[in-house]
């Protein structure tokens, strides 16, 4: 081998090269692949598709289905049990203990009718009728609800019919009604289920890149293959970004599948029973990406700068899978908290995506401005980010593992 | 021509390296030798510019290490203490990689890799993956990728650890193959025989400090004992952590 007097070679390459290396190494991993472009993007889909559809159809079956109830005492008020069984009620017969009954769910709601119904009623005295019910068991609500509107509509007419006999208008017993305009579109009502979407694709991204973002910090220092690597005439800072890009492009395709798998499983929700329309198309999917990929970098660049910390893979790992929780945050707050979006929000990385997501679904489109300040917060952010970490890796310790 | 002008390295209170100077020539072959933990590990990072001393100067080629890190990184060829390979690429993989990122055109990088596949003797494992390499196989395949870009001067850091006597003789020779073609050889031992047999000129290093720089003649001139193994212990003070 001859000696070779150097020339001033191009090294603008030797970004790419990092990038390609990184990503031609972790396809041939099967755990990143299967985490990044299987379980990842595809898991949130499924499982959301599940949850929707049958909470969906316990909802509507409630609503359609001949609702049995026990009642006590059916054989004091025939003309009742008769409105209620026009309204879909199927009476049953009467049982020995309601309460117990009905905690222990094996009925949502009883029906009790005092022995004195029928004197009291032919007096004209007020009677009363009792259901009996738990309210800590959600599920029986839709229930209660229903037996509890069927009593009252036919407590109206009859108080109505009664006026009428006594010469009266049957308005003088209701001074003030009260007419709902609810404004809330088929669409809007029906988005309030997809709360946690938002958090599905976070998840998604953070998923993809995790393996990989474990694998070029603490992976390679433990394998130390990290100092030899920092013997190359390459700044370190480029070797990061090569990194970071190779991170972002597996979080980048796992989302991408996952917007595809969501818009092909939104065919199996049975979004028209709520009358609305699920938007998960291509349109859908083009501005999550947009207002996703600064959000990309910027968790690249976090899952990289905790990994560069942790001393071991294992310890990188599992406090990965405490920064995996953080995101969920601004979703879960937001379903219990319901906050008026502002414009300073959108600027927010996650709670701006969040915004704009949910936003999307409920088919109103995003403004230019907010699309903006979204992406905008989030670079800014990210770039942030990856400043601190590239900060980071000029330590001297970075490469030594022993 | 690698030199180390007072190098100094504190970790907290620890001095691990404490006023290092030597100067490791071309066409020769330098022997960092010292007990376990003497400081020869630091001084090397120092070398390749890993770390920064907190006093002193390095100049490779007459090149400050410390204002122009990346050119002194080009004129050098490293086996650094950590020898990790990606598994889950070839041996040549590894070594293109390394070679990119020197900015190698690929035309002179295949020419290069084959050249030092032929001489390493790898041509057998050149397209296996280096998981479930040897010891022996993992050490050639991280020199071939430390030597591509053809550098004038090579470091390497106890490259006999590890290999057995048919690896570690096949290593000699390539080191003596080295310097034949002229570059400048700078290695650390903790193994007497091996300097003693390898190289032109001995630099001992004891609790972070030189304690000897001469040829191995003048070496057993200076202590005046005949055996080499005594004038070393005579030097550093005690035989801990040598090894014969």
């Amino acid at each position: 081998m001859s000696m070779h007097t150097t020339p001033a070679p191009i090294r603008s390459r030797a970004l790419f090269t990092v990038f390609l290396k990184e990503v031609r190494e972790n396809l041939r991993d099967r755990r990143t692949l299967i985490s990044a472009l299987l379980t990842g993007p595809l898991l949130g889909p499924l499982v959301f598709v599940m949850l929707i559809n049958v909470s969906l159809q316990r909802q509507f079956d409630k609503i359609d289905k001949p609702l049995p109830v026990p009642v006590i005492g059916s054989e004091y008020a025939p003309n009742l049990l008769q409105a209620l069984k026009a309204g879909g009620i199927v009476p049953g017969p009467a049982i020995a203990n309601p309460e117990l009954s009905v905690r222990q769910q094996e009925n949502d709601v009883v029906l009790r009718i005092a022995p004195d119904y029928a004197s009291s009623w032919r007096k004209g005295e007020p009677v009363q009728v009792e259901l009996i019910y738990d309210s800590s068991q959600r599920d029986a609500n839709p229930a209660v609800e229903r037996v509890s509107q069927l009593v009252e509509t036919y407590a109206r007419q009859q108080g109505a019919m009664r006026l009428v006999a006594r010469g009266l208008s049957p308005g003088t017993a209701v001074p003030v009604s009260v007419a709902r305009r609810d404004q809330a579109t088929a669409q809007a009502r029906g988005v309030l289920m997809f709360g946690m979407l938002p958090y599905f694709f976070v998840l998604t991204m953070f998923m993809g890149g995790m393996y990989l973002a474990i694998d070029l910090t603490a992976g390679e220092r433990e394998r130390q293959s990290l100092e030899p690597l920092f013997a190359n005439p390459v700044p370190r800072w480029k070797i990061l970004l090569g990194k970071l890009a190779a991170i972002s492009v597996f979080s980048t395709v796992s989302l991408l599948i996952s917007l595809v798998a969501f818009s092909v499983v939104g065919h199996f929700v049975p979004v028209e029973k709520l009358g609305m329309e699920l938007e998960m198309g291509p349109r859908f999917g083009a501005h999550v990406l947009l207002m996703a990929l600064p959000l990309i970098v910027l968790l690249a660049a976090l899952q990289s700068m905790v990994a560069a910390f942790a001393k071991s893979y294992r310890e990188a790992q599992s406090y990965l899978s405490l920064l995996m929780l953080v995101p969920i945050i601004p979703s879960a707050l937001l379903s219990v908290l319901p906050i008026k979006a502002q414009d300073w929000m959108y600027a927010v990385p996650l709670l701006g995506q969040h915004f704009g997501i949910m936003q999307l679904l409920r088919g109103d489109s995003l403004s230019l401005h907010q699309l903006g300040l979204c992406m905008a917060g989030s670079a800014a952010a990210a770039l942030l980010a990856v400043l601190i970490t590239a900060q980071l890796y000029r330590s001297e310790r970075l490469a030594i593992s022993s | 021509m690698i030199e180390a002008k007072d190098l100094h390295k504190a970790f907290g209170t620890v001095k691990a390296v404490d006023g290092v100077s030597f100067r490791a020539r071309d066409g020769e072959i330098t022997g960092l030798l010292g007990p376990n933990g003497a400081g020869k590990t630091t001084t090397l990072r120092m070398l390749y510019t890993l770390m920064a001393p907190d006093r002193g100067q390095v100049l490779v080629d007459g090149i400050d290490a410390t204002l122009e890190p990346l050119a002194v990184r080009r004129q050098l060829g490293v086996l650094p203490d950590a020898r990790g390979l990606y598994k889950r690429l070839t041996a040549r993989e590894n070594i293109d990689y390394f070679a990119r990122l020197h900015g190698l055109p690929e035309s002179l990088l295949k020419t290069r890799r084959e050249a030092l596949i032929q001489t390493l003797e790898m041509t057998d494992i050149g397209d296996r993956r280096t998981e479930g390499f040897s010891q022996g196989q993992r050490v050639k395949t991280a020199i071939a990728r430390a030597l591509i870009h053809d550098p004038r001067n090579v470091i390497l850091d106890e490259p006999t650890n590890g290999l057995d006597v048919m690896a570690t003789r096949a290593l000699r020779q390539f080191m003596l193959q080295l310097k034949a073609e002229g570059r400048c050889v700078l290695f650390s031992s903790h193994i007497m025989q091996e300097v003693a047999a390898l190289c032109d000129r001995i630099v001992v290093i004891a609790h972070g400090r030189v304690v000897a720089d001469e040829s191995p003649q003048a070496l057993r001139e200076q202590t005046g004992e005949n055996n080499l193994e005594d004038a070393f212990v005579k030097i550093i003070g005690s035989d801990e952590g040598l090894a014969a």
